[in-house]
């Protein structure tokens, strides 16, 4: 029953997607980023899922862009350098993972942290690579070879973003109810146990944590060929901050509140932001008290209250 | 009976406490051995070092011939050596079906991704699993919502999912309420005979150990100070004075 | 490499002092962070801001003092007071109002309260202190420069950074390791540590202990600010840095080390000042080099024990 439910509410929220592109052409490009964030949200789920929470995930994002800007003047193939990205996002993941996965909880967080600073530093410091906090600007990317402008860029970007965000939706959903994702909850809970298992609970978590560099490094790709041009805040401590603030705010724990999260997130910071840029930080860190001491559940479980009264009303 | 499980001069000290000061301990194929001690003695300690958890500091255990010190739980586990805990280690926030299918998948291997968790045959194992646990009106209950005694058999009952030809049971009936307390013996006694597992288990219940037990080894300060079938074990005066607290004369509950 | 060091070797010498003073200021941070985890068992990742807030506070109040004329010498008990404000009004509204409700709670969601914390602290100093650079130089000036022998040179160097601040960094050091192991105060916050509901029952206002704690965590975190802020102009961002160089220190001597953490501190402050005259991109790495090697070879840190839990 929920379970079809929350088919129904993930294909109305699809429709809603398109309409609202198509009917406001400027929301296409915010659209696009919130489903991109959504992507890379799911990966900071993951992680939470085992009781983890990593304060530096922007840094996998800002990795795939950057590759995608390396790239590009090379090779202008958005199709092939979307898997090219986060492909090395994938591989970051794994090294570092290796690393981070004898640490759990404030280790865990803060070597991410740590990490995530270095990077942002050395792409604002090595100016002859990264051209500084100045970027890079990327050439207009070809679909299957076709030069694409405009309006028809825009929606071959959303589109792809759109099939990516469903499909990993779809992905995750399946993993987290399979034994390796219901491994990872026992994470949480009794990791010990699942030594004595015979469940080496490391891999488990490391596997866990490559995913999410994948899918950080999807969203970090769509990102680069969205806004053609790439800055080290994509890696700064906020955008990390951001991901984890979505995380909550959607409903940790729910594929569905992933997105939903990002597209109110990105909605509300188009309005706001720039009238609050100095206290946008601040505003978000209140919410997400708010959420987590009051509201637990976040967006997902607030409308399921809602819902659930409905019924009973 | 062959020998399963052999542990040779075995030595390990926490700071000056010596949990083993040279234990020699063979475990018999099919038998059931109960280890029984005052608390501090090293039997806790003897199953941390079965299963891989601790090392000691000299000494040798050998699992059928191959020696186990050195290598990690989760690679112990796999050669048929499987352990339940004196604090039962249940996912708490897994239902006790869940618990056991996670055993059941764990066995099976864990990294399958494209089916759940609860498929047809993970389920129908786990809950035949529970049945024979009696655990199956618990079934979808929240591993942290049991009560102690149901938890301690839930525990056991993700050990023998492993399938193991070895299980060693940490306190399998401490917190068991004493009424229920033969039941869940008997079911578990049961259980595992017919599954042929051999079972080594620290008790401190002596009738408990006296209903089931083929041998008892009783442990005091890091070793082994006497050894045989319960019967000639529990009525040595010494033990009775030093391990039981009962005084000479008066009848040990087993022999009632 | 005689060649190289009679090259380069008053750079090196300079290199020394410079991470000697900033070793100083981290060390007060990382002690605190360590305090604040011991009774606790939560790390505060707005720690960082802290110390921020601290250095904006000191130069604010010493900027106040010499605009009205005083004497000079006032801004070195303004550097004080200003950490001292901080510690006593931010340490007991954050745990009373924020920190003791979840003290109870997942470990995650304890790292995420303090992080929004932190989000939001970072945004206090900007609607406080804008986001132009604030400097106040008036502690280092007063004190002038010392020559400091270096082989047959000598480095000027300013005094402030060669005595005031090392100085109090050791004195802390001493302080801290003959309050916890000598006076009652101190062995009251030990036995906290080492096992709260042990030291509940023996009659510890395990609550209050705590609260006094943080509040002396939040004030050293202030106070390390403070004696940094006339270095160093402050911008945004600074509490961020500091954070994470902090837990640097904090991994790199083990959890909970407070001996530990003033030598991790002196080899990560030499580090990174030696890398900032050799090779300045790699300033910023240098200090997380030197602790992921470390925890590659050790992963509980330099000092750290490993528990083994009970099963």
């Amino acid at each position: 029953m929920t379970g079809r439910l929350e088919i129904l509410a993930a294909i109305l929220g699809a429709a809603l997607l398109v309409l609202l592109a198509w009917a406001v052409p400027w929301l296409r490009f915010v659209l696009t980023i919130a489903l991109a964030k959504g992507i890379t949200v799911l990966g900071i789920l993951l992680l939470l899922r085992a009781g983890q929470v990593s304060f530096g995930h922007a840094m996998y994002v800002a990795i795939a862009a950057y590759a995608v800007a390396f790239v590009a003047p090379q090779m202008r193939e958005a199709l092939l350098l979307l898997p090219m990205a986060a492909l090395v996002s994938a591989l970051a993941g794994l090294i570092i993972g290796l690393f981070v996965m004898r640490y759990r909880e404030i280790f865990f967080g803060m070597l991410n942290l740590a990490l995530s600073m270095v990077f942002y530093s050395l792409l604002e410091k090595l100016y002859t690579i990264t051209h500084g906090t100045d970027g890079i600007r990327l050439p207009m990317p070809t679909f299957l070879g076709v030069e694409l402008t405009g309006a028809s860029y825009d929606w071959a970007v959303f589109t792809l973003a759109l099939v990516l965000a469903v499909g990993f939706a779809i992905f995750i959903r399946i993993y987290l109810a399979a034994p390796l994702g219901q491994a990872l909850a026992g994470i949480k809970t009794r990791e010990a146990r699942l030594e004595f298992m015979g469940v080496p609970a490391r891999y488990v978590l490391l596997s866990a944590y490559v995913l999410s560099a994948l899918m950080a490094g999807c969203g970090g790709s769509l990102v680069a060929l969205t806004s053609r041009h790439v800055t080290p805040a994509l890696a700064y401590w906020t955008a990390s901050g951001e991901l984890v603030f979505i995380a909550i705010l959607g409903g940790a724990g729910s594929v569905l509140g992933a997105f939903l999260g990002a597209v109110v997130y990105e909605l509300t910071r188009v309005y706001a932001a720039a009238n609050l840029a100095d206290a946008w930080q601040l505003i978000l860190g209140l919410v997400l008290l708010l959420v987590i001491l009051f509201a637990p559940g976040g967006l997902v479980g607030m409308a399921r209250g809602l819902l659930g009264r409905r019924k009973v009303a | 009976m062959s020998v399963l499980l052999s542990a040779q001069d075995l030595w390990l000290a926490f700071g000056g406490v010596k949990a083993a000061d040279g234990i020699n301990l063979d475990v018999l194929e099919r038998e059931f051995l109960a280890i029984i001690g005052p608390n501090g003695a090293g039997k806790t300690t003897f199953i941390n070092m079965s299963t891989g958890y601790l090392r000691p500091q000299a000494g040798s255990i050998t699992y059928r011939g191959r020696q186990v010190l050195g290598m990690k739980p989760r690679d112990i586990v796999r050669m048929g050596i499987a352990r339940s805990f004196q604090l039962p280690q249940l996912f708490t926030e897994h239902t006790v079906l869940e618990n056991a299918a996670l055993a059941v998948a764990a066995r099976e291997g864990v990294f399958s991704i494209f089916r759940p968790l609860l498929r047809p045959a993970f389920r129908e194992e786990a809950e035949d699993l529970l049945n024979r646990f009696g655990l199956m009106p618990n079934a979808h209950q929240r591993a942290d919502a049991l009560n102690e005694g149901t938890r301690k058999l839930a525990d056991i009952a993700m050990a023998v999912a492993m399938r193991p030809q070895l299980l060693l049971m940490d306190e399998p009936t401490s917190g068991v309420a004493a009424a229920d307390k033969m039941a869940v013996v008997e079911t578990l006694a049961r259980v595992l005979r017919d599954a042929g597992v051999t079972a080594v288990f620290v008790e401190h219940d002596m009738d408990v150990v006296a209903r089931i037990a083929d041998r008892v080894a009783v442990w005091g300060q890091g070793r082994i100070a006497a050894l045989g079938p319960p019967e000639q074990v529990l009525s040595d005066p010494v033990v009775q004075r030093e391990v039981i607290g009962i005084r000479p004369g008066e009848a040990p509950h087993a022999a009632a | 490499m005689l060649a190289w060091l009679s090259d380069n070797g008053l750079l090196l010498g300079l290199a020394v002092l410079d991470g000697l003073a900033s070793a100083a200021s981290i060390f007060m941070v990382a002690v605190g962070l360590n305090l604040v985890f011991g009774v606790m068992r939560i790390l505060n990742v707005a720690h960082g801001s802290l110390y921020a807030i601290g250095a904006y506070s000191a130069a604010s109040l010493t900027l106040f003092l010499t605009s009205r004329g005083l004497p000079g010498w006032l801004c070195y008990p303004a550097l004080v007071i200003a950490a001292a404000l901080v510690g006593a009004i931010l340490g007991p509204l954050i745990e009373r109002v924020l920190l003791k409700r979840v003290q109870n709670q997942e470990p995650v969601l304890q790292l995420l309260v303090t992080f929004a914390l932190f989000m939001i602290l970072e945004d206090v100093q900007k609607l406080i202190w804008g986001v132009q650079p604030v400097s106040n130089d008036t502690p280092m000036r007063l004190l002038g420069t010392v020559d400091v022998p270096f082989g047959t040179d000598v480095i000027p160097y300013t005094a402030y950074q060669l005595y005031v601040l090392p100085g109090v960094a050791l004195l802390t050091l001493v302080g801290l390791a003959w309050f916890m192991r000598r006076t009652l105060a101190g062995r009251v916050i030990v036995a906290v540590t080492t096992d709260r509901e042990a030291a509940t029952s023996q009659g510890i206002d395990a609550a209050k202990v705590t609260m006094l704690t943080f509040t002396f965590g939040a004030a050293l975190a202030a106070l390390g600010g403070a004696l940094a802020s006339p270095m160093t102009s402050m911008v945004p961002g600074v509490g961020a840095s500091t954070i994470v160089l902090s837990f640097a220190v904090v991994a790199t001597a083990g959890l909970g080390q407070i001996e530990g953490a003033a030598i991790a501190a002196v080899m990560i402050g030499l580090g990174r000042s030696i890398a900032v005259y050799l090779e300045p991109e790699l300033e910023v790495v240098v200090p997380y080099l030197i602790m992921v090697l470390v925890l590659l070879v050790r992963p509980q840190g330099l000092f750290g024990v490993t528990e083994t839990r009970r099963i």
